[in-house]
């Protein structure tokens, strides 16, 4: 609902909060605080019926019946990819279902890596990966020779742009592989001036937009990379179902990940041919009904809008690092620049378990420890970390829960 | 001190916010014979227990090196007290009782007076995923009795 008072969209929380059925619950007796969506966030009503609606009423298999159910349920696949096609502004056949972005970064390291990279070439990642971002590139380099290069953050947590190029020069990187919006720090990497410089150097361009897509708008065409990866279960939807977007001309000329049913064209005892992109890389049968759930999810995002979606991202955010900050003995890890709703903090005498234990007590979860980013916090002198994140259903009252409740925390390990 | 969180007190029990602030045994001593890391990657705990032994293959004393929560540096702090002057089979024996204790809350067929001593982290049971930080530290002196080099939190 737009205020006429405003001259930016803002969202309706209370509303918003009612579509989410589970925000009803309380836990350990008091009521949920729950700030871990960049974990996994919870689902709309529309999403949970979606699903269950197709599950009553025309679940079959799909790309393989010739019956009315099947039918039915092979076109609710394909408008979902549709609708992903839509949401990132790439054609239908540049969207391959995946299990989540991990699957979709295997998926690009196994296909392109064994087909493209040969030794003497090189992957580029940043400082500030996931360690989905990293391990399929080590494996990558043990089975291929070639090598794995790390472009260092700065102290406050951003790509080193100086260092980046620099790590480009020789023209050895085939492919950059770097994330859109780093998981523990918040940080926002600026991705279309990294894909320009990656392709002055030669280098293809791989996004990991597990965190970035939630937010902010991904227009691939714009942003020009080669390959985006990202998950259903961070936006809103379920779990057991990502996306891998590749430019057209690449996924074509990519040998298949897996194989199996869905993905050959024909197959005898000598030889098989592979089917068109994207089912090519969709061997046996899909995460069907979590594509279902999807397509809902992305239209539900779509309802409120992405501008109203970044602007209460961004309110939260600072909402939340005025509210911490001044919070003795709190440390903010990771001040970027441009930075999306996710805050990472250690607290003074306090273990971040320690911390999420006593929060949780209070109904509010946050999650604590390595973030799978054991590098990262390495980079940072850190084991781990507590991590407050937000979506859309977040409400500045909850930081604020959060944040008093923090200054109790204190006191109890004082 | 906050009401709010007087319920967490079965498990923040002020032996372990103690042991866990000043832990005694908390250096590594200044000649060892093993050693052994404990690491529990999901959450970043990381322990490394020393061990000496007294000639006749007691431990005559341990001491640790920790990076966790509370509830691990407390666990090893107060094994390390309570370890010294055992033997090696019988600290295994005493762990099989310890880990029962912070899994159930009790260990009603267990004999060993030591275990007084631990009873203060029996409030871990009621918090699974925090057990494993009890036991992390224990992990790594078996490892180390063993002769191992690693362990990891079960």
């Amino acid at each position: 609902m737009m205020d006429a008072m405003t001259p930016h969209a803002v969202l309706d929380v209370a509303a918003i909060r009612e579509d989410f059925p589970i925000l009803r619950q309380t836990v350990r007796g008091k009521k949920l605080v729950f700030l871990d969506s960049a974990a996994s966030a919870q689902k709309p009503r529309v999403v949970i019926e979606a699903m269950r609606n197709a599950m009553e009423t025309q679940y079959a298999n799909v790309h393989r019946g010739l019956h009315w159910m099947s039918e039915r349920t092979t076109d609710a696949y394909e408008a979902a990819r549709d609708t992903v096609a839509g949401l990132m502004n790439a054609d239908h056949a540049e969207i391959v279902f995946t299990a989540n972005s991990t699957g979709a970064i295997n998926l690009v390291a196994h296909s392109y890596g064994r087909a493209m990279m040969r030794p003497g070439l090189a992957v580029l990642i940043s400082g500030m990966e996931h360690h989905s971002n990293i391990v399929p590139w080590q494996m990558l380099r043990d089975d291929k020779g070639i090598e794995l290069r790390v472009a260092p953050i700065t102290d406050a947590g951003e790509l080193d742009m100086g260092a980046f190029e620099a790590l480009l020069a020789d023209g050895k990187v085939g492919l950059v592989a770097i994330t859109h919006m780093s998981n523990v720090l918040g940080t926002y990497t600026p991705a279309e001036r990294v894909v320009r410089i990656a392709h002055a150097h030669g280098a293809k361009v791989l996004l990991d937009g597990s965190q970035a897509i939630v937010h902010r708008r991904v227009d691939v065409r714009a942003l020009d990379c080669d390959f985006y990866a990202w998950t259903g279960h961070k936006l809103y939807g379920p779990t057991g179902i990502g996306v891998l977007y590749g430019k057209r001309e690449l996924l074509d000329a990519m040998p298949p990940f897996m194989g199996g049913g869905e993905m050959i064209s024909s197959v005898s005892y000598e030889t098989s041919t592979w089917a068109e992109v994207p089912h090519k890389f969709e061997a046996g049968t899909p995460a069907i009904l979590e594509g279902i759930g999807l397509k809902a999810a992305i239209d539900y995002l779509l309802s409120i809008g992405y501008e109203a979606i970044a602007a209460h991202e961004q309110a939260l955010t600072e909402h939340a690092l005025a509210r911490l900050s001044p919070i003795e003995g709190l440390r903010i890890v990771g001040q970027a620049q441009d930075r999306g709703g996710v805050v990472s903090f250690t607290l003074d005498g306090a273990h971040a378990h320690d911390v999420a234990t006593l929060l949780d007590r209070q109904g509010i979860a946050v999650r604590a420890g390595n973030h799978c980013a054991e590098p990262l916090m390495r980079r940072f002198g850190l084991d781990s970390t507590a991590r407050a994140s937000f979506g859309v259903y977040t409400t500045a009252e909850e930081i604020d829960a959060l944040a008093d409740t923090l200054a109790r925390v204190r006191e109890f390990f004082a | 001190m906050s009401d709010d969180f007087a319920d967490l007190r079965d498990l923040y029990q002020e032996t372990i916010l103690d042991h866990g602030r000043n832990p005694r045994h908390g250096h590594r001593p200044a000649s060892f014979d093993a050693s052994a890391k404990g690491d529990n990657p999901m959450c970043g705990d990381r322990v490394q227990v020393f061990v000496k032994y007294a000639p006749d293959g007691a431990i005559a004393e341990a001491g640790f090196e920790a990076r966790g929560c509370a509830i691990s540096v407390a666990s090893a702090d107060l094994m390390a007290e309570v370890v010294a002057g055992r033997t090696p089979d019988d600290t295994r024996t005493l762990f099989a009782a310890f880990r029962e204790l912070a899994r159930t809350g009790a260990c009603p067929d267990c004999e060993d007076a030591a275990l007084e001593r631990l009873q203060p982290l029996a409030g871990v049971h009621e918090y699974p995923s925090r057990v494993k930080c009890a036991t992390l530290p224990w992990h790594a002196l078996l490892a180390a009795l063993d002769g191992t080099q690693e362990a990891s939190s079960e």
